[in-house]
């Protein structure tokens, strides 16, 4: 005889997270917003350090993120892993601890990415202490999870508790590989890993949390929610399965695409490509699983608002896992990469797959677990549309720019040299659709603060049922004298799931000691490539901080326009010192790579100009000032423990060198700041400037690769 | 670029415990009866909050 139990479902940990998804979200897309306007209008940039765009696009991404997205996974997955597990969260403290822990570390960074605090690694920027809190929380989660799914009274685990399982397990590895770092002092580190591996381990990471962080945790959530808004089971749950276990299988290998053209070995690049193309057939099939649970139902389409949220939002996911693919393919990659078709293509995922079904998902949950009803459908349909215009008109300007780039910066004159050699007029002409794209984005908004006005009244209307009462038979232990050695076995199960997933996450412990076996790849491969001097590496450490790569590149394709226009194309020799490394993924102003060398190479007195206003240089530009360079005294405290770290990690400075780093680094500034002057630029105590630094580090960039082949001639 | 190894070492252990759990979710009959959970997850119980019967999203005032 089962015994029927009586419990209670946590309604009000659902509600904070709605809550946070929601007020993290708008704050995340005003900041898109500003971004997108003050690449019309660089007088945005207000020539404040924390509001200046290179500054706040990490904010941006990472608000968005792990934020909005962030809080609304964990909205979904406290809202549905209860009732799918017909159990109530393992832990009430360790939910709030969850909570609360995620929030202070959406604050920390938050304050710390516009102070210039980062790593630079796209979306991997936080600084260390932030890390290893991101790590506790995540842990946290984990317990808490796999401890509802151990109490659970429903034996089969839907297809959506293994989206989440999987979720968890990857992002843990994901993370703490990606993280591993030596720390200079509190706020900074140095990577274990550099250069070309670096940027192997950055979008091994990169593209497998856009995969798990931003995929399989929603996927979760469509196989969730948008059967429950529909009231009818999904299309086919068999398809489900499949296009669960196909989809992890294949996901994680995908990552090399990014780096398609680069120094990466070939091979590598061709393996990402292939697992890309295959990634089409469960992408694929999930979303039309998806559409599919609504044959029948279109009906209700046309008049429920929450029905049409879903329905884009797996019109995008599809659009977006089409465009991923074929993104991935060489030839067309050539032309995407760089260019603004990267931009809308993840916006079509953030805004139409994670932000659509966000509210979707909001919309239905938040009149439950407050019995009451929607505020008003009329403006939750109004939302509706203000979101898919705005999506379109944010997508399709970029994809228009970024066939304008393409066209300008390839094309050649009949004699053979380059229409467009300056690379300003490429980004004034696809200014008109940044403008627009704007557009986009501010309808998009407008939606949200309708909804958020709409939730609220909402919430005003009813009252939260912290804790649903509800009931369920104890998990029935089906043959459990016959099998009892069996069942015992799949009874355990889930803690050895945990175990083994601890065990994983260990491995990312090992690999901490292994940078000692990485030493001997940092030995040059090119004879001329040599460790930055002490102010170089400074330079190269504010070059960070300014966010500089947000816009430049430092990686020539091997391919002619590439070669005419910035020199020599990139060799993974060049970057073995390089931590982080600095290849970018985006062209909004032009590589760098080459800039101390051949006919790309300026002044020093050009650069400071340049950084002080570039509207002096060039009156169209719309790179951000950086006046505060000029006037901020560079602190060389920090050189003696960063050569000491760099060392460690096989840098080959000599043994003691950190105590004597400092007169070197003087000797250089002197002699910068001494050309300054004889170039006509008076100021009083410009060696001790952090513009010196940056400048220093501008006039390597190249000089290692130039001077071997001078050597060969 | 020994890396290489160490992110495919990584990942094929990621993979190897998914293997794990596919194989355990078959042996243990997870997916011996692939529909009725499609079904069961649209009953919640008793759940005093949701009106019974409609699960019609239309709860709206504007009516």
């Amino acid at each position: 005889m089962t015994q029927v139990e009586r419990f209670h479902y946590d309604n009000a940990i659902v509600k904070k997270f709605a809550f946070a998804s929601l007020f993290w979200g708008i704050i995340g897309m005003i900041v898109g917003l500003l971004l997108a306007l003050q690449l019309v209008l660089p007088a945005l940039n207000f020539e404040v350090p924390w509001l200046t765009f290179s500054r706040i696009r990490p904010l941006h991404t990472n608000a968005v993120i792990f934020a909005f997205v962030g809080n609304g996974i964990f909205m979904g997955v406290y809202y549905s892993l209860q009732r799918l597990m017909k159990a109530r969260m393992f832990s009430d403290m360790l939910s709030n601890i969850h909570f609360w822990g995620w929030q202070l570390i959406i604050v920390s960074a938050a304050l710390t990415l516009p102070l210039g605090l980062t790593t630079s690694g796209e979306y991997s920027e936080l600084i260390w202490p932030i890390d290893i809190a991101i790590a506790l929380i995540w842990v946290i989660f984990g317990i808490n999870m796999f401890g509802t799914i151990l109490k659970r009274r429903e034996e089969h685990l839907y297809v959506a508790v293994w989206f989440y399982i999987a979720t968890w397990v990857t992002v843990a590895l994901l993370h703490i590989v990606r993280s591993i770092a030596i720390p200079t002092s509190m706020t900074h580190a140095y990577g274990v890993f550099a250069g070309v591996q670096e940027a192997l381990v950055q979008w091994w990471y990169g593209h497998n949390a856009v995969a798990f962080f931003l995929t399989t945790p929603y996927l979760g959530l469509m196989y969730y929610f948008l059967p429950k808004a529909a009231n009818r089971p999904v299309y086919s749950y068999r398809l489900s399965i499949i296009h669960f276990w196909a989809l992890i299988f294949i996901y994680i290998w995908a990552g090399p695409h990014h780096l398609l053209y680069t120094s990466l070995p070939e091979w590598a690049q061709s393996l990402g490509m292939v697992f890309s193309l295959m990634l089409i057939a469960p992408s694929w099939g999930g979303m039309l699983n998806g559409l599919l649970t609504l044959r029948g139902a279109w009906d209700r389409v046309r008049e429920d608002p929450i029905l049409k949220f879903m329905v884009v939002a797996v019109t995008a996911y599809g659009m977006s896992t089409f465009e991923g693919p074929m993104m991935s393919i060489k030839s067309w990659n050539a032309v995407t990469h760089y260019s603004d078709w990267t931009i809308g293509h993840v916006h079509v995922g953030a805004l139409g797959w994670n932000g659509m079904l966000t509210f979707g998902v909001i919309y239905w949950l938040i009149p439950r677990i407050y019995n009451t009803k929607l505020f008003s459908v009329k403006l939750a349909n109004v939302h509706f549309w203000l979101g898919t215009l705005g999506i379109i008109f944010y997508a399709i300007p970029l994809y228009w720019a970024a066939v304008v780039q393409n066209v300008m910066w390839r094309a050649f004159t009949p004699d053979g040299f380059l229409v467009y050699p300056l690379f300003l007029e490429t980004v004034t002409q696809v200014i008109p659709m940044y403008a627009i794209r704007a557009l986009g984005g501010a309808l998009f908004i407008t939606g949200v603060i309708l909804g958020i006005y709409n939730i609220w009244k909402t919430v005003a209307s009813g009252k939260l049922v912290a804790n649903e009462e509800t009931e369920a038979p104890a998990r029935l232990v089906h043959g459990a004298e016959d099998r009892s050695h069996w069942h015992r076995w799949i009874e355990r199960r889930p803690i050895q799931m945990l175990i083994v997933s601890l065990v994983l996450v260990a491995i990312g412990g090992i690999i901490e000691y292994l940078p000692m076996a990485f030493v001997d790849d940092n030995i040059p491969k090119i004879e001329t490539v040599k460790p930055y001097t002490p102010l170089e590496l400074q330079g190269r450490d504010l070059y960070v901080r300014e966010g500089c790569l947000g816009c430049h590149s430092q990686m020539v394709r091997p391919m002619r326009f590439e070669t005419e226009r910035y020199g020599e194309y990139s060799k993974s020799g060049e970057f073995i010192y390089d931590r982080p490394f600095l290849w970018g993924s985006k062209r909004t102003g032009p590589d760098l790579a080459r800039e101390g060398v051949g006919k790309l190479k300026k002044s020093d007195s050009w650069h400071y100009n340049h950084m002080y206003n570039p509207r002096n240089v060039y009156d169209q530009s719309i790179m951000p000032a950086y006046p505060w360079l000029i006037t901020n005294d560079l602190d060389i405290s920090s050189t003696p423990s960063k050569i000491k770290v760099l060392r460690q990690l096989g840098t080959p400075y000599e043994e003691g060198y950190e105590e004597i780093a400092n007169d070197d680094l003087m000797k250089q500034a002197k002699r910068i700041a001494d050309n300054l002057k004889k170039e006509g630029i008076e100021q009083e105590g410009l060696e001790n400037k952090e513009i010196v630094a940056l400048i220093a580090y501008l006039q390597r960039l190249g000089v290692d690769i130039t001077a071997q082949a001078q050597a060969q001639k | 670029m020994k890396i290489i190894f160490v992110l495919i070492a990584v990942s094929l252990l990621v993979a190897l415990g998914f293997l794990g759990a596919f194989i355990w979710a078959v042996k243990s009959g997870q997916y011996e009866d692939d529909y009725t959970p499609s079904v069961r997850m649209l009953f919640d119980g008793k759940t005093p909050s949701s009106s019974k019967g409609s699960n019609s999203p239309l709860h709206s005032n504007d009516k």
